[in-house]
């Protein structure tokens, strides 16, 4: 076979979105991700807050101020969200590594489960707490 | 290594647009990626019009009907036309499929026709499966045994031959393996659906005696573990097959194993 110009074959086009289409399976499994590495951003929010309680009432005054305004409660409704979709997600990884719920079907319903019940589970915490 | 653009030579330029046949009422708009090796350009998407009226049910009609009547340079690869060869693989309307049993009517719209992701293309709508092939061989895709040849065949009961349906269906068209997005970014050493589930087809085959080999071999942070669960490899699959069923199996062997 005539093998032509092997060294500069293009790579064909695939990211999502764009050209491969994006799926509710895809999308629940990157939102995971996405959730996940959010939530450090909360975690150290908090810990931020904590270390300033320790160490001294005027630091804590500001730390408090920004995690209880109005884009402080954003941050923290939306890190809520995706600590129980993260933990919703996880729960379906569990099911997977063992074996269950593996087919297609079963796969989606579980991902709008998961979509589903952490909005529900955090406007519920945020009526709750 | 997590890749969300193409490279300088892969970017797609606007392509050519082809006339529209003559006294033709029901016209379908086509878009086709092309690339040809010896021109030294960009890829392209070239755009076409078929008489629907005049064309069969089927994607890889339109492809063949394209080459045959409007550009004879349009390249892609095609046999059986009935879903068993598993050459026509590439990816239609966002997703990856066999061109020959993929219907038009299962298409909303112009037709957008690009040949499978994230590959190595050879021309237009022909994507290098070299590496796919060579990892299909690594796991070693065939009978392995220690014990001395019957007289006969290796027999096998109708319960454990049972366990192969769902796995030995796979026609090796890599649209499982090109719809992974692990596989896009971790492709040169994380296996892909594909050549896992030929490697558990392998494992959980009971005539098979190399069962601790072939799991030897996949324990390792790329080869099996860069499979994440998210079933795009399923979802594409036109034979029906479930290759993240038989990743996960794997992995839960790995685990039975040394516990």
């Amino acid at each position: 076979m005539a093998d032509v110009n092997r060294g500069n074959r293009p790579l064909s086009p695939f990211m999502l979105g764009q050209y491969y289409r994006p799926q509710l399976n895809s999308v629940t499994s990157i939102l995971t991700r996405i959730s996940g590495n959010a939530m450090i951003v909360a975690a150290i929010l908090i810990a931020w807050w904590l270390l300033a309680a320790g160490s001294g009432p005027e630091y804590f005054a500001v730390a408090d101020f920004v995690i209880t305004s109005f884009i402080g409660d954003v941050i923290m409704f939306f890190s809520v969200l995706g600590l129980w979709y993260h933990s919703l997600a996880g729960i379906r990884h569990l099911l997977w590594d063992n074996g269950y719920c593996l087919d297609v079907e079963t796969a989606d319903k579980l991902g709008w489960v998961i979509i589903g019940g952490s909005i529900v589970l955090t406007l519920l915490t945020a009526i709750i707490v | 290594m997590v890749q969300l653009t193409l490279p300088k030579n892969s970017r797609i330029k606007t392509g050519k647009t082809w006339p529209k046949p003559d006294g033709a009422t029901n016209v379908r708009k086509f878009k086709i990626y092309r690339w040809n090796p010896d021109d030294g350009e960009n890829p392209r998407v070239d755009t076409y019009f078929l008489d629907m009226d005049k064309c069969g049910p089927m994607v890889l009609d339109a492809l063949i009907k394209i080459k045959n009547e409007i550009d004879p340079t349009l390249t892609f690869r095609r046999s059986c036309r009935e879903g068993i060869c598993g050459s026509c693989a590439m990816m239609i309307d966002g997703i990856n499929t066999l061109a020959c049993i993929y219907g038009l009517d299962e298409i909303k719209g112009d037709v957008t026709i690009y040949p499978l992701p994230h590959m190595p293309v050879v021309k237009d709508l022909i994507p290098d499966l070299t590496h796919f092939y060579a990892q299909h061989a690594s796991i070693m895709p065939w009978l392995e045994t220690k014990t001395n040849r019957p007289a006969k065949e290796w027999k096998q009961s109708i319960e454990d031959r049972k366990k192969l349906d769902g796995l030995y269906e796979c026609v090796m068209c890599a649209s499982c393996s090109t719809s992974c997005p692990s596989y896009w970014w971790n492709g040169d050493r994380y296996l892909g659906p594909a050549a896992l589930l030929h490697a558990y087809r392998w494992i959980i085959d009971s005539r098979d005696e190399a069962t601790g080999e072939r799991l030897d071999d996949l324990e390792d942070p790329f080869k099996l573990y860069r499979c994440h669960t998210i079933m795009n490899c399923a979802k594409t699959c036109p034979k029906g097959l479930n290759p993240a069923a038989a990743i996960s199996h794997i992995k839960q062997m790995m685990v039975e194993r040394t516990v």
